[in-house]
């Protein structure tokens, strides 16, 4: 398992994640950022995918 | 093949990102990474915010390190001289000789300055030291005088103001960031910025600089048409220059950054396609099949992961020589220009190239609240623009992409 992390007090719900790692990451309708915070291993490329491609660089993964 | 470590030239996203796709994708030969500035990979779109307006420092903006990264040499605070492609080596300033492999060159941009003398109180915002040097300056009641009206001179007005400073944009564009936004969204964006108390002086440029008597500390500007303003501090945000100059005599095509392929591959004015020597992030001209086969240099945020990504994928499959290397090479490459902003309360996000649109329609919302604003190039949509309404964008990006 890898858990994840999101600061939302950098997020600004940009969505870029949600692209990257769409299991993990989503934007409800109102634009605000939802997520896992525990994945499968398998999962652990597509979120560091999803830390590079976002703006505020407000994800990590816990090791 | 020249023997020798793969360097990638340009320390910042760019080098990063290629760096660790080399990795990823089973490079493990050596590998350097050669960078100007002192610090690590950071990010910058802080530097123009957050950076400004706090006590934050190199820790908070750089990117993590990983593992599969932790043997690459970091030749920090070295600046590359010039480059010999035939002998396969560079020179560093300090005239030592580091002979390659393969070649990265990620060497991105530097600010435009103003062509009048220089004057203490003369800023701009590229890297983490120049936002440190003028956040020291941005306090209340300060005079600021921002040039430049895109999106880094009304992110940095915005800031300022916030600080409590007095801030005028001058530009000599009819509206700030006409380009590529348009005019609707442009004014939009002004009445918002004048809402908080920041000027514009538009259709103007800055022709002479004032200095306190006796001294070199700013007092104030001069414009085109003959009014001064007060200013203690002047921030030039007045676009960008590539980084290409230590390329002189190699042959490459660097007339607007550096011309690459469809695999980030570096292209001579000949002709030539080299194998060995890739282009990536800001400096990089390229095409993107999403919109026609017109190479352009893209310097929007995105751009360095994606195209460091692709870069360090093709390399090492050339490395490699296990016959992977043409079918990766020539794999479609399509990356999704976006970015963003935030001015005050403003948060616009953007997909794909609007300053490629021949007419701009708005479709969804309103501007004086939250909108999404349509450009298109004939009846195909290019780019598109939120200010606000971020899940209501994303159906558009899937269009913008063919998808």
């Amino acid at each position: 398992m890898i858990k994840i992390e999101v600061d939302m007090t950098l997020c600004q719900h940009y969505g870029q994640c949600v692209f990257e790692a769409p299991n993990i990451f989503a934007l409800d309708d109102d634009s605000k950022l939802s997520y896992l915070a525990e994945a499968d291993d398998s999962e652990r490329d597509n979120v560091e995918s999803a830390i590079d491609v976002c703006p505020m660089q407000a994800i990590r993964i816990l090791e | 093949m020249a023997a020798g470590p793969v360097i990638i030239v340009g320390a910042a996203m760019g080098g990063l990102r290629t760096a660790e796709a080399l990795r990823k994708s089973g490079y493990a030969g050596e590998l350097s990474v050669i960078g100007e500035e002192l610090h690590a990979p950071y990010n910058r779109p802080p530097l123009s915010k957050d950076v400004l307006a706090g006590e934050v420092n190199h820790d908070a903006v750089a990117f993590p390190q990983r593992a599969a990264t932790a043997d690459v040499t970091w030749l920090l605070g070295r600046r590359v001289g010039s480059v010999d492609l035939a002998a396969h080596q560079l020179t560093t300033a300090d005239g030592a000789v580091h002979p390659f492999r393969a070649l990265v060159i990620a060497t991105g941009i530097r600010p435009r300055r103003l062509d009048l003398p220089w004057y203490e109180g003369r800023h701009i915002v590229r890297t983490l030291d120049d936002a440190m040097a003028l956040r020291d300056e941005l306090v209340e009641g300060a005079r600021i005088v921002v040039v430049g009206s895109g999106f880094i001179g009304c992110e940095v007005a915005a800031t300022a103001r916030k600080l409590g400073c007095e801030v005028t944009i001058v530009s000599p564009s009819a509206l700030p960031i006409i380009r590529p936004l348009g005019a609707e969204l442009a004014k939009e964006i002004q009445r918002r910025q004048e809402a908080h108390g920041v000027s514009f002086r538009l259709g103007r440029t800055i022709t002479a600089l004032s200095v306190h008597d006796g001294g070199s500390q700013l007092s104030g500007v001069v414009l085109d048409d003959g009014s001064a303003i007060d200013a203690d501090i002047l921030i030039e945000a007045i676009g960008s220059e590539c980084n290409s100059e230590w390329l002189a005599g190699t042959g490459l095509d660097c007339s607007d950054g550096v011309l690459a392929d469809g695999a980030m591959r570096a292209v001579s004015l000949d002709g030539t396609v080299h194998d060995d020597v890739y282009v990536v992030g800001d400096i990089a001209r390229f095409p993107n099949p999403m919109f026609d086969d017109v190479p352009r240099r893209v310097e929007h945020w995105n751009i360095p992961t994606d195209t460091g990504k692709r870069a360090g994928a093709v390399l090492a499959a050339w490395l490699a020589d296990d016959g992977t290397f043409a079918e990766i090479a020539n794999q479609r490459f399509a990356p999704m220009p976006s970015f963003w902003s935030n001015q005050f309360e403003v948060s616009l996000q953007a997909y794909g190239l609007p300053g490629l649109a021949d007419h701009i329609r708005l479709l969804e919302g309103e501007l004086s609240s939250e909108a999404i604003m349509g450009y298109y190039r004939g009846d195909k949509l290019v780019g598109v623009v939120g200010l606000g309404l971020k899940a209501a964008l994303v159906p558009y990006r899937q269009v913008i992409a063919g998808a």
